[in-house]
């Protein structure tokens, strides 16, 4: 990533510090509410020992947010059923609960998916929902679910059914589990529900845990046809634009036999198979590097860091799924896809990277996100001068090596941590050597630097970041670009500044791969170099 | 119309009471409506001698939205009106918001108008205030005043003060006040002394000390109101006392629930201590 030396600004003119911006973001908050934000908006102080380890400030990360507070972060049920489980087409997802909650989770986050055949299921474009009542909530739901499941099996024969509860359901105590079992043994197809209560956890990344573990619990491992050579997962791609679709053909290019993608364009085969995969490669950290462990501890599967936002990122990640195999024709291809793709990204680099550098931009978003995006735009010369996440933990922003020292509060106990043991048979001591060899050459497994290690020194990092201080830095520092969510981006346009959504790219995409690459530096140059929003004046300062 | 409810310890009696009450209240010529809010709908059967009455939510689920105040509401003894809430079997769904929902709809469908002509309302009430919906009745005004069933046990004072903590809760917002505590006698030592400290205490009055008397079981079991089975004998006249008291009651106070060991300092003052080993 960037590696210039000169020393860093948030403004052209230099006209504010990251630590002025700082004490202005904090000192209007209560002492208490001071106190938490203290720890969650930071400088990001890299500061290097004799020996030259670089040390960072400490996150408060995955914290609750304070009442009041305008934050960015959904609920437990959005993190399960709408991240984890909406992009998987085949399984046919029923929300137990009230009517809202089922619709607004409905294909919002724009996650495509694309069946071989008409013939194939595809469940996506329909929304599944108990549709409780004051009556379902008097006398308990467990009998409308019931009907649900039988009415959702009767009129589609789906291979699964995901049940997905919402706040009522925890609140009146149905029991989702024993209805799924029973309807499972019923029906003679894999059922299976989520306690995926909204108000359960910090942040959306709660229900994200629940939503894998269940999938680990009752999918992974239904099927073990074995695969060919150089078999991967792709783990933590959501397939928002289209992205999944471009990944797809670059591995299918190289020769690369792609099991299951967690979760873009997924269907509940290829989770069944996927512990048959010889290698996994995690793209967002936050939302499954556990899988990923969890898989590991069971069938022995090894796992990677990669990243396909980032022309340059996407050719590392391409390399070291090669490095991991070791065989020349794979290394190979490799080169040979890269080659292909390349020069069309320099192209639209020479094209827009004039127009586009040292403009600043703002990413707060997700919990791989704010740091992915910066790949992109460092490839069109510009900074990124404030980030953080909605939803992180402290090993996203740190580093995995914090793990040991991260401590686990009440919220994060609330949520089942699943003990793992080797599968007596299906434990694959092959691919377990096979890690320990690359490794001895160079190969990373299970390593990930996190946002701050990649982020300018002095750069403004704030976790869970709110409307006043989003307000603030735009004011203070009126930034080219700021990359949030739907929840944001009108607030912000309408102080004059261009705001893309990272969620779900606006109506763009996809920006995964190399042609995703081509595709984001069009958009941002676009956006960056539009006149419009500095030219608009709201009615209320007319006069 | 004055607008009660009677809380009260599980099993303390208070279905019994308010239905003795509403009886004694009936004879003397007042209207009353009563509502039973235990979705065991329980609350109005001596009222009714055991007539089966379909609760509101039994008529709800199966009639829908197009229901009609006679549909849910039975005549009992001394023409009173009577009203089950209803709610889930044990351990499903809510029954809180089973009772909210009802009152809801008894309001809508006009039952507390004035062309009812009802003199007295009283809600009968589950067990302790275990969550919002069993505190609908003292909530947004519902119910003027309270009654608390107590007997000088010490789990049903402390229930007792834990209502009080609910009706002080409401007090500001909802206007509701602590018309006294009723004495259901379970002939404990000094009872009756204890409750009145206990009742002074709590900033109210014991309204009346209602004895112990077999009768009771006797009307009871032929699914009667004493006054109903036996209006000459001794109990009959108790309950009459009762409703009297109630009827000219002017004593309405947000309550001073008290501390746990003031309470149970008050057990100790009242000879509890007597005959445990020295």
């Amino acid at each position: 990533m960037s590696t210039e030396t000169d020393a860093f600004s948030l403004t052209p003119d230099q006209a504010v510090t990251s630590e002025s911006v700082r004490d202005d973001l904090l000192k209007v908050y209560p002492k208490k509410a001071r106190r938490k934000r203290e720890k969650q908006v930071l400088v990001n102080r890299k500061e290097a020992d004799g020996d030259g380890v670089v040390s960072l400030p400490q996150v408060g990360a995955n914290v609750r947010t304070i009442p009041g507070i305008i934050s960015q972060r959904g609920c437990t049920y959005a993190g399960c059923k709408g991240v984890i489980l909406g992009p998987t087409r085949d399984i046919v997802n029923i929300t137990h609960g009230p009517i809202g909650c089922g619709f607004y989770s409905w294909l919002t986050r724009r996650n495509q998916t694309q069946a071989p055949t008409d013939e194939h299921d595809n469940f996506m474009t329909y929304a599944f929902s108990t549709d409780m009542q004051d009556e379902n909530i008097i006398f308990g739901g467990e009998k409308k679910l019931r009907a649900a499941i039988q009415e959702a099996y009767d009129l589609f024969k789906p291979k699964a059914i995901a049940v997905f509860s919402t706040c009522p359901v925890g609140l009146i105590g149905d029991d989702v589990h024993q209805v799924a079992a029973e309807m499972k043994e019923k029906l003679g197809v894999n059922i299976f529900a989520f306690s995926c209560e909204g108000y359960k956890g910090v942040s959306q990344s709660a229900g994200h845990h629940i939503a894998n573990n269940q999938i680990f619990k009752h999918v992974i491992g239904e099927d073990d046809t074995s695969r060919g050579k150089w078999s991967v997962n792709l783990m933590g791609e959501y397939n928002i634009g289209g992205d999944a679709f471009l990944i797809e053909d670059l591995l299918e290019r190289c020769g690369i036999d792609l099991v299951a993608t967690f979760s873009g364009n997924s269907t509940y085969d290829q989770f069944a198979n996927s512990h048959m995969a010889e290698l996994n490669c995690v793209m967002c950290h936050r939302s499954i590097n556990y899988v990923a462990d969890m898989i590991e501890t069971k069938y022995g599967t090894p796992w990677i860091k990669v990243n396909f936002i980032g022309a340059k990122a996407t050719a590392k990640s391409l390399r070291k799924i090669a490095e991991y195999f070791d065989d020349d024709e794979l290394t190979q291809n490799v080169e040979r896809v890269i080659s292909e793709e390349y020069p069309a990204v320099f192209e639209a680099q020479k094209k827009h990277k004039p127009r586009c550098e040292g403009k600043r931009a703002m990413l707060f978003v997700g919990g791989s996100r704010a740091h992915h995006y910066q790949e992109l735009f460092a490839e069109l010369g510009m900074k990124t001068i404030a980030a953080g996440y909605e939803f992180a933990h402290r090993d996203d922003y740190e580093g995995r090596n914090v793990i040991p020292d991260i401590k686990v509060d009440a919220d994060s106990r609330n949520i089942e941590e699943l003990h793992v043991d080797p599968d007596p048979e299906r434990y694959d001591h092959g691919r377990h050597n096979q890690a320990l060899a690359r490794a001895s050459d160079g190969v990373a497994f299970k390593e990930y630097d996190g946002l701050m290690a990649d982020m300018p020194d002095r750069a403004l990092v704030i976790d869970d970041i709110n409307h006043w201080e989003s307000d603030l830095l735009i004011k203070k520092i009126k930034p080219d670009i700021f990359c949030a969510g739907i929840k944001e981006k009108y607030v912000v346009q309408k102080m004059g500044v261009p705001c893309k959504q990272l969620h779900s790219y606006d109506y763009g995409g996809p920006y995964a791969g190399f042609r995703g690459a081509i595709n984001f530096y069009e958009e941002i140059d676009r956006m960056v170099n539009a006149k419009v929003w500095s030219m608009v004046t709201p009615p209320w300062e007319d006069a | 119309m004055r607008k009660v409810a009677i809380y009260g310890k599980g099993g303390i009696g208070k279905s019994t009471t308010t239905q003795n009450t509403v009886a004694a209240l009936a004879e003397m010529g007042k209207k009353v409506m009563v509502v039973g809010c235990d979705p065991k709908a329980d609350s109005t059967r001596l009222l009714l001698h055991g007539l089966a009455q379909k609760s509101v939510l039994d008529t709800i689920r199966e009639e829908g939205e197009d229901v009609e105040l006679e549909d849910i509401r039975r005549d009992g003894f001394g023409e009173c009106l009577c009203v089950e809430s209803g709610g889930p079997e044990p351990g499903v769904g809510c029954a809180g918001r089973g009772i909210i929902t009802s009152i809801n709809l008894l309001e809508q469908l006009g039952a507390y108008e004035e062309s009812e002509g009802l003199d007295y309302a009283f809600y009968d009430v589950l067990g302790d205030v275990v969550c919002g919906g069993f505190a609908m009745p003292i909530r947004q005004g519902k119910a003027q005043e309270i009654y608390i069933v107590a007997s000088g046990e010490m789990m049903a004072m402390y229930a007792a003060n834990n209502i009080c903590k609910g009706v002080r809760k409401f007090a500001d917002a909802g206007g509701v006040r602590l018309g006294g505590i009723i004495c259901n006698s379970r002939k404990v030592d000094n009872e009756k002394e204890m409750i009145a400290e206990f009742a002074r205490r709590l900033g109210t009055q014991m309204i009346h000390f209602v004895p112990r008397d077999n009768d009771v079981q006797r009307a009871e079991i032929r699914k009667m109101t004493v006054i109903d089975w036996n209006s000459e004998c001794p109990q009959a006249d108790e309950y009459r006392t009762l409703a009297r008291n109630i009827d000219a009651n002017d004593l309405f106070v947000v309550p001073k629930p008290m501390e746990i060991e003031e309470l149970e300092t008050l057990l100790l003052d009242f000879g509890i201590l007597e005959g445990a080993p020295a």
